[in-house]
C-alpha cells in the first residue's frame, strides 16, 4: 500500500540503495554458484576407492644384494633397491654442493636399514619411470628427458629438479615394509 | 550479420510463412549463398572450408567409434582392436579418424600459416583471430585426450607426462594434478573424464567456429593483397564461386587423406601404442604426435634453471610459445596487411616457417644426437626457441617502423586486372 512517505520518494530514487541491492543480490547468486559448482569440480578428485588403497606391505627377502623390485602402491610405481656397500659408499661420497636438491644420503634411507633404498619411481621432471643401474651416476636414467640420478636416487643432471621422493614407510620386520 | 542484408524472397506461402516467423532460410541465403567475397582469393584460402569438413568428418566417425569404444582401463584397449577387426567397416571408421586427425592438424596449420603471411589478424579481424587461436587451443586438447583413449603404452604415458606439466605450477600444482588424474596416477577415472572431454570438446569447437565465421562475416575476408573490398566490383558470391571452390579443394584434400586411412592408418602412430598401458614400464622413447613436436621441442629445449627452476621455466616456455599468438594483432605494428608487398617480411617469415619445422624434426630425436659437430638437439634447438619468440616479440614490432614496404594497388579490381591475362586458345 502506498503512504504519503513512499509516494514522495518514488521521484528520487535512492541510487545508494539501490547498488547496494544490486551488489548483495549479485554476491548471494555468486555464493550459490560457487557452492554448486565446487560439488561438480570436487567429484574430480581422488575418490574413496582410490583413497583406500593407501597402504601396502611388501616382502622385501626375496632381494638380493644389488637388485632391485619395482612395486605399486597407490597405482604408482615405487623402487625397492638392495643396495651394494658400494653403491652406498659412492652416495655418501658426494659433497653436498655438487647436488642440485641437496640431501644427505643417510637421510633418504632408514637408520640401521642403510642398504634399502625406497623410493617412488617417477622421474620429478614429468612423470616417467626411470631405468635403474645407468645412466653417468650409476643410479637411475630417465628415457624421457634425459634426467640422470645417482646411488641415492638424487637428481645430478637433466632437467628434473628434484631427488626422487622417498614414500613416506617404515620397517615391520627386518625384512618387511609398510609404505603408506 | 551487418554488412549484407538478405535478399531472399520466398515464393511459396508455406515458405513465407515460415520466413515472417524464424527467417532462418533468409540468413542462410545471405551467410552461404549472397555473401559478398573478394574475388582475389587463392587455394590458401580453401582451408577455412576444408577444416570445416574435417571437424564434421571428426565428429561424425567420433560418434559412430563411441558406439563401440568402452572407456575402462581393463578394457579399452581390447575395445578399440576389436572396432579394427570386428566391427562392420570399422577398420576404415578408426583409421578415417585417427589419420583424420593428422590432416585436420595439417589443415590448420596452413590455415594460420596463411593468416601470418598475409596478416589476416590485423584490425578490424583481431577477435576473429583471437577466437581462431581458441579454435586451435581447444583442438589440442582434444587430440590430446582423443590419442588417450585406446589406452596404449604411448597414449597412457602422454597422459602421464602431459598432466605432470601441471604439476610444474607452484603451490597448487600437485593437488591440480591429482584433480586432473583423479588419483595419485593416471588410472581409469583418468581414461573415463578424458573419454567425456573428448566426446564434449569438439561441440565447444563448433560453437567457437561458428563465433569465428560471424566475426568473419563482420568485416568480410582478408585477400590476398590485404586491401580492403572497396565496391560491389572487388567481390563475387560465396556460392557458387567458392562453394565450388572450396569444394574442389576438399577433394584433392581428400585424395592423400584417403590413402593414408586406407593404405597407412598407422604411419603417423608409434608400435608402442600396440602394447596395452602398463603404469610399470616406460617405453624407451617418448615422442608426441608430430602435430605437437615443435611445442614439445620447446619444452625439452629449456633444461637449465635461469631464475627459476628448469621445469617451470619449461613449461612457461611452451605455454608462451602458444599464448603468444593471441598478441599478434598488436605485435605486428606494419600498416601493410599482405606479407607480399613487404620485402623485408618475407625474409623473416620463411625463415619463421623452416625454423618451425626444424623444431618439429628436434621434437622427434633424442636430447643428445649430435647435429652439427659437437653440438646436439638439445644444444641447436635452444637457438630456435630463441627465434621462436624473437620473431614475435622483436621482430614484428620493429619490421613494422624501420621496413618500407612495396606501393599497394588502389583496389582489389585493379590488381586482378594488371595481371598479364592467361594464354587463350
Amino acid at each position: 500500500m502506498a503512504t504519503e512517505s513512499n509516494l514522495a520518494h518514488d521521484d528520487t530514487p535512492d541510487t545508494g540503495k539501490r547498488d547496494f541491492l544490486y551488489i548483495a543480490t549479485a554476491a548471494v547468486g555468486a555464493v550459490g554458484v560457487a557452492g554448486v559448482a565446487w560439488p561438480i569440480i570436487n567429484q574430480m578428485n581422488p575418490d574413496a576407492s582410490v583413497l583406500a588403497l593407501a597402504s601396502v606391505e611388501y616382502d622385501m627377502s626375496k632381494i638380493e644384494t644389488g637388485s632391485a623390485v619395482t612395486i605399486k602402491w597407490r597405482g604408482t610405481p615405487v623402487f625397492v633397491r638392495n643396495r651394494t656397500q658400494k653403491e652406498i659408499d659412492e652416495a655418501r661420497a658426494v659433497p653436498m654442493d655438487q647436488l642440485k636438491d641437496p640431501e644427505r644420503d643417510q637421510d633418504r634411507v632408514k637408520p640401521g636399514h642403510d642398504n634399502w633404498l625406497v623410493m617412488i619411481a617417477l622421474c620429478t621432471h614429468l612423470g616417467c619411470i626411470p631405468v635403474g643401474e645407468s645412466g653417468d651416476y650409476g643410479g637411475w636414467l630417465c628415457p624421457c628427458h634425459g634426467s640422470q640420478y645417482d646411488t641415492s636416487g638424487r637428481i645430478r643432471k637433466g632437467p628434473a629438479p628434484k631427488n626422487l621422493v622417498v614414500p613416506p614407510y617404515k620397517f615391520l620386520t627386518d625384512t618387511k615394509i609398510q609404505i603408506g | 550479420m551487418s554488412s549484407h542484408e538478405s535478399t531472399y524472397v520466398p515464393s511459396h506461402p508455406v515458405a513465407k510463412w515460415i520466413e515472417d516467423r524464424l527467417p532462418v532460410m533468409g540468413f542462410a541465403k545471405s551467410t552461404l549463398i549472397d555473401y559478398p567475397t573478394p574475388k582475389n582469393l587463392n587455394y590458401w584460402w580453401t582451408f577455412g572450408g576444408i577444416l570445416a569438413f574435417m571437424l564434421g568428418v571428426q565428429i561424425v566417425t567420433g560418434i559412430v567409434l563411441a558406439m563401440h569404444y568402452t572407456p575402462n582401463a581393463a578394457l579399452a584397449f581390447d575395445s578399440v582392436e576389436a572396432i579394427k577387426r570386428d566391427v562392420n567397416g570399422g577398420r576404415l571408421i578408426q583409421a578415417v579418424h585417427s589419420t583424420g586427425a593428422s590432416m585436420f592438424f595439417f589443415a590448420v596449420y596452413i590455415h594460420i600459416f596463411r593468416g601470418l603471411y598475409f596478416g589476416s589478424y590485423k584490425a578490424p579481424r583481431e577477435i576473429l583471430w583471437i577466437l581462431g587461436v581458441i579454435i586451435y587451443l581447444l583442438m589440442m586438447a582434444t587430440a590430446f585426450m582423443g590419442y588417450v583413449l585406446p589406452w596404449g603404452q604411448m597414449s597412457f604415458w602422454a597422459a602421464a607426462v602431459i598432466t605432470n606439466i601441471f604439476a610444474a605450477i607452484p603451490v597448487i600444482g600437485d593437488p591440480i594434478l591429482q584433480l586432473l588424474r583423479g588419483g595419485f596416477a593416471v588410472d581409469n577415472p583418468t581414461l573415463n573424464r578424458f573419454f567425456s572431454l573428448h566426446y564434449l570438446l569438439p561441440f565447444i569447437i563448433a560453437a567457437v567456429v561458428v563465433l569465428h565465421i560471424w566475426a568473419l562475416h563482420v568485416p568480410g575476408n582478408n585477400n590476398p593483397i590485404g586491401v580492403e573490398v572497396k565496391d560491389k566490383r572487388d567481390t563475387v558470391p560465396f556460392h557458387p564461386f567458392y562453394t565450388m571452390k572450396d569444394l574442389f579443394a576438399i577433394v584433392v584434400f581428400c585424395i592423400p587423406f584417403a590413402w593414408f586411412a586406407f593404405f597407412a592408418p598407422d604411419i603417423f602412430g608409434h608400435a608402442d601404442n600396440y602394447i596395452m598401458a602398463n603404469p610399470l614400464v616406460t617405453p624407451p622413447h617418448i615422442v608426441p604426435e608430430w602435430y605437437f613436436l615443435p611445442f614439445y621441442a620447446i619444452l625439452r629445449a629449456i633444461d637449465f634453471n635461469f631464475i627459476i627452476d628448469s621445469k617451470l621455466l619449461g613449461v612457461i616456455f611452451f605455454g608462451g610459445s602458444i599464448l603468444i599468438l593471441f598478441f599478434v594483432p598488436w605485435l605486428d605494428t606494419s600498416k601493410v596487411r599482405s606479407g607480399t608487398f613487404r620485402p623485408a617480411f618475407k625474409w623473416f617469415y620463411w625463415l619463421f616457417v623452416v625454423n618451425f619445422l626444424l623444431l618439429m624434426w628436434y621434437g622427434a630425436q633424442e636430447p643428445a644426437l649430435q647435429v652439427i659437430g659437437p653440438f646436439t638437439v638439445a644444444d641447436v634447438s635452444k637457438l630456435s626457441v630463441v627465434y621462436y619468440f624473437a620473431y614475435f616479440i622483436v621482430i614484428l614490432p620493429l619490421l613494422g617502423r624501420f621496413e618500407k614496404p612495396r606501393p599497394l594497388p588502389n583496389s582489389i579490381s585493379e590488381s586482378v586486372l594488371s595481371k598479364p591475362a592467361p594464354a587463350t586458345t
